[in-house]
């Protein structure tokens, strides 16, 4: 007699799930993520909204109303979160620095972000002199005192949003530049970049298309992180006087604006930055739970 | 070994050189050093004779290359606004930018590393949890606002400790919290992943084959070998720290170079500024230089290579 | 007739994973008399890692850990405390692992080490610690002994790490050692060096081995007793002559068709191949889990099967004669 060929119970498979699933699985089941994710996209809906969701316009002064306190110490609804000391309305201009504080983060990231992934890719690609320079250039950077320098070149160009972005992206791209380079030069010596190149694909299209993806989870996860150090850079360049301008709504500069009332109206200083704490605490959320999920071990 | 250093060194004072460079021709673009020293009041004439004077009217090359080897004399010229050379005053301010700077680190490590190991003994527990959470808020609250709450709180609603001057170590304690914080969660997370990996390498496992006490086996195995990164990372935060005092002396009206920085900035003494610059970056310099070191020391495999 | 000193019975190791529970040990016996070399042979999985790392209580804290009896002379391993477990540990029960290449801390002198592995158990000067280290080494065939103290693992050779590996096992002159899988990551041509090592050292000691490998190459050269392994059971133990002479059990006649025995096997024979795979063994199984690669397979494998003793070689078949379809497979 023989073992019969039904189907045998210690035989059974161990099907699962598709990577797909996986995935989605990872990224909705990410408590961080998924917190980090919804809490910018609120901050991000309410900078493009600004004008329809502020009270009043954050730019008019009003003498008459001066350094009314907010709602909730006994203030009026009509400035719910009070006035500062020129009279113009706390909530309205706490909206449209969320314009101020994203687009810093988003556009000196994107432009160090190019800057960075174009010399570390190089390096970590072509290596040899290139690599050789890039480093190099990595090392004096990383030596340079960014707030310092930052200071002193807004200082000399004067201070104003379009400036300290443009600075802040030509300083931030160090990061980028020391982590692509590590990614391009694991993924560089990989059988399916050989085989691309074996067949005689073109430089660009071989880093495009079979280096980059490959890098990619780690360039978003670098993207988050700078936007977050954009933006902490900008308040405190602003706080300094060194940064955004007056009258132009900044949270840093909130703060500066409301040190010297600091110690009888503390609301104007813990407000803006309660608000920077959540942005930026949003953002890195979303960073490190964009690492976790695209972890290189989670793929399949 | 010794090739290996000086390899390095050459490379650190290139570095060096690289970076003065770059800042001086970015302050070279500032306008105008003549006007600056003459003050805003002085004639078109007045102004032409200080540039005479002074050689400003010479190419950048030129006058990069005279401030250059007075600077490695340690010369770097007269502060326009204090009227006494640069080197003195900057001097006069470096103790206390070293001394917080040095608590700041202290307390990094010595809140970070305990943290690091205990969240690695116990991943995912309550410890765990609230270790990766204050690394996460750390890494998110602008210094700027941490220091002015806390002078609110601890300075003046509690009376516990003196919001502003420099006279005695209580006067220390919220700065160094200040500017220490920024470097805790980089230093834990780098602790506790350090750890979590070591943990499961093999020779733990034979320490505790061997039979020794888990105590030993966290210190005098895991710790020892997963320290070594860390040592690193505390340097290069070390070197950081440098820029991060210029907010927090600020903000606590500390008289060291941090705050004579801004000072200069926003008077444009453009020969204090260049000189801060070259401090600060050779400062960072020296220690990453010094973290490769401690690096080599500590693990054995890197000294014999 | 020597001491039973090792006495382990119906271990059971449970890992819980993702589809279930994994039994990983289901229910093993087997004894070590003082100064016996027992090996533990099978293939990767079977559970024989895990078992040594079960004796030693080394396993993680994830993994439940039963059984009816686990005793060392007298200690019951199964409920000892920490502190009890941690003087055994290297003084009396000593454990030699499977990669010297990582198996020393790089931050530590081979001497440091080596002298810990004393100092934690006995209170001697260190000079003396010392003495003992470059007796050992010397003993394990390391020359230049004393120079070796102040060297660090990483500038030893893999063959020489091992060695140090087993003076450091020694230090304290353990009753027991638990070799798994000793050589395996080693030259050819240094594994035989290190089980004849071991031999000896065994025989002048009079240690107790319990040896775990894959190769029966390995245990027809040191064994007094064999166990065989299978996907978490002991398919097949006893003594190691009477298991190489009368396999009884399917899968042990498999695995020494595998390999080529001197005096049996015929030239330009091929050698033989257990086709198949170890089954999934997550959630309850029940019959032999050998039924689905066995030539004899039958229906009535997939229920309880006995087991059958013969003096002191025993086997789990449903044939109660083992040697019955042997001449069977080897025309096959």
């Amino acid at each position: 007699m023989t073992l019969s060929e039904t189907h045998d119970p210690i035989l059974k498979e161990i099907t699962g799930p598709t990577p797909g699933q996986m995935l989605r699985k990872r990224v909705f089941g990410h408590q961080g993520l998924m917190i980090g994710v919804v809490v910018i996209a609120i901050l991000t809906l309410v900078a493009i909204f600004a004008p329809l969701l502020a009270p009043h316009d954050p730019y008019a002064q009003s003498l008459m109303t001066r350094m009314e306190p907010p709602v909730f110490l006994g203030g009026e609804w009509e400035h719910p979160l009070g006035t500062d000391h020129l009279g113009r309305d706390y909530l309205s201009r706490l909206i449209y620095g969320a314009r101020v504080s994203l687009m810093i983060g988003v556009i000196a990231a994107l432009i160090s972000g190019v800057i960075g992934t174009a010399m570390g890719v190089a390096a970590g690609y072509f290596g040899g002199r290139v690599d050789m320079v890039v480093t190099f250039l990595i090392n004096v950077r990383l030596a340079m005192p960014v707030v310092l320098v930052a200071l002193a070149v807004v200082a000399i160009l004067g201070g104003s949003l379009q400036v300290v972005i443009i600075v802040l992206g030509l300083l931030l791209w160090d990061r980028f530049a020391v982590v692509m380079r590590a990614s391009t030069l694991q993924v560089r010596n990989r059988e399916y970049v050989s085989a691309a190149r074996a067949i005689g694909a073109s430089t660009p299209r071989v880093i495009l298309s079979e280096i980059m993806p490959n890098i990619a989870n780690n360039l978003i996860v670098v993207v988050t992180l700078e936007m977050a150090h954009a933006i902490l850079l900008e308040a405190a360049l602003s706080f300094l006087g060194l940064g955004v301008q007056p009258p132009t709504p900044s949270w840093g500069l909130m703060v500066s604006e409301g040190k010297n009332m600091m110690l009888f109206e503390p609301w104007m200083v813990v407000i803006p930055g309660v608000v920077l704490f959540v942005l930026v605490l949003a953002i890195n959320l979303m960073g490190d739970g964009l690492r976790d999920v695209t972890a290189p071990e989670n793929r399949s | 070994m010794l090739l290996f250093t000086m390899k390095r060194l050459g490379l650190a004072v290139l570095v060096a050189f690289t970076v003065s460079f770059i800042s001086f021709s970015l302050l070279f673009l500032a306008g105008d050093p003549a006007v600056a020293m003459a003050g805003e009041t002085a004639s078109g004439e007045d102004i032409e004779a200080v540039r005479r004077l002074y050689g400003f009217d010479r190419p950048m090359l030129v006058q990069y290359a005279d401030w250059l080897l007075s600077a490695v004399q340690f010369d770097f010229g007269q502060s326009y606004y204090f009227q006494m050379p640069v080197s003195e005053l900057v001097l006069s301010r470096l103790g206390v930018t070293m001394t917080l700077g040095v608590c700041g680190i202290t307390f990094a490590i010595l809140t970070a590393v305990p943290l690091g190991v205990a969240a690695a003994i116990r991943p995912n527990s309550l410890i765990d949890r609230v270790a990766l959470f204050l690394s996460v808020a750390g890494q998110a609250m602008p210094s700027f606002w941490f220091g002015l709450i806390l002078i609110v709180i601890f300075g003046i609603q509690l009376g516990w400790l003196p919001p502003s001057g420099a006279s005695s170590p209580a006067h220390f304690v919220m700065p160094t919290i200040v500017l220490g914080y920024y470097a805790m969660p980089a230093i834990m997370r780098l602790t506790r992943a350090g750890m979590l990996d070591v943990l499961s390498s093999d020779y733990i496992r034979t320490a505790r084959a061997k039979g020794a006490p888990e105590g030993r086996v966290l210190f005098r195995h895991a710790l020892r070998n997963a320290i070594i990164p860390v040592v690193s990372l505390a340097a290069v935060q070390m070197g950081f720290m440098l820029g991060g005092s210029i907010v927090v002396e600020s903000i606590f009206a500390l008289h060291g170079a941090g705050y004579l920085a801004w000072e200069s900035i926003a008077r444009n003494d453009l020969p204090t500024v260049q000189a801060l610059i070259l401090v600060f970056s050779m400062f960072y310099i020296v220690f990453t230089f010094l973290a490769d070191v401690l690096n080599a020391w500590l693990d054995p495999r890197m000294r014999s290579s | 007739m020597e001491k039973t000193l090792l006495s382990v019975r119906n271990l059971a190791l449970n890992i819980p994973v993702g589809g279930g529970t994994l039994r990983a040990v289901r229910g093993i016996d087997f004894d070590v008399k003082r100064g016996e070399t027992l090996c533990i042979v099978g293939e990767s999985g079977s559970g024989k890692s895990l078992t040594s790392l079960a004796l030693m209580g080394l396993l993680g804290k994830t993994i439940d850990r039963t059984a009816d009896r686990m005793e060392f002379d007298g200690t019951d391993l199964l409920h000892a405390g920490a502190g009890t477990m941690r003087s055994l540990r290297g003084a009396r029960m000593a454990m030699i692992f499977q990669e010297p290449m990582t198996s020393l801390n790089p931050a530590y002198t081979i001497g440091d080490q080596l002298i810990e592995a004393l100092l934690l158990h006995r209170s001697v000067g260190r000079a003396a610690a010392r003495a003992r280290a470059v007796e050992l080494l010397e003993k394990v065939g390391i020359t230049g002994a004393a120079n070796r103290l102040g060297q660090y693992p990483h500038q030893l050779s893999g063959g020489l790490r091992q060695r140090v590996m087993i003076a450091m096992a020694l230090m304290c002159e353990p009753e027991l050692i638990i070799a798994d899988e000793p050589t395996t990551a080693l030259d050819v041509t240094i594994q035989a060096q290190i089980l004849r090592l071991l031999y000896d050292l065994g025989r002048e000691m009079n240690m107790a081995m319990i040896l775990i490998t894959h190769d029966l190459g390995v245990v027809a050269r040191v064994a007094d007793k064999v166990a065989v392994m299978y996907a978490g059971e002991l398919v097949e133990t006893g003594p190691a002559r009477d298991v190489f002479n009368t396999p009884s059990h399917p899968y042990t006649r498999g695995l020494l068709r595998c390999i080529p025995q001197p005096g049996k096997t015929e030239r330009g024979s091929t050698l033989g191949t257990i086709p198949g795979i170890v089954p999934s063994l997550i959630g309850d199984v029940e019959g032999c889990a050998f039924r689905t690669r066995c030539p004899h397979a039958e229906d009535a494998c997939r229920a309880a099967i006995p087991r059958h003793e013969e003096g002191t070689h025993a086997f789990r078949c449903i044939h109660p004669d083992g040697k019955r379809h042997a001449e069977e497979e080897a025309i096959a």
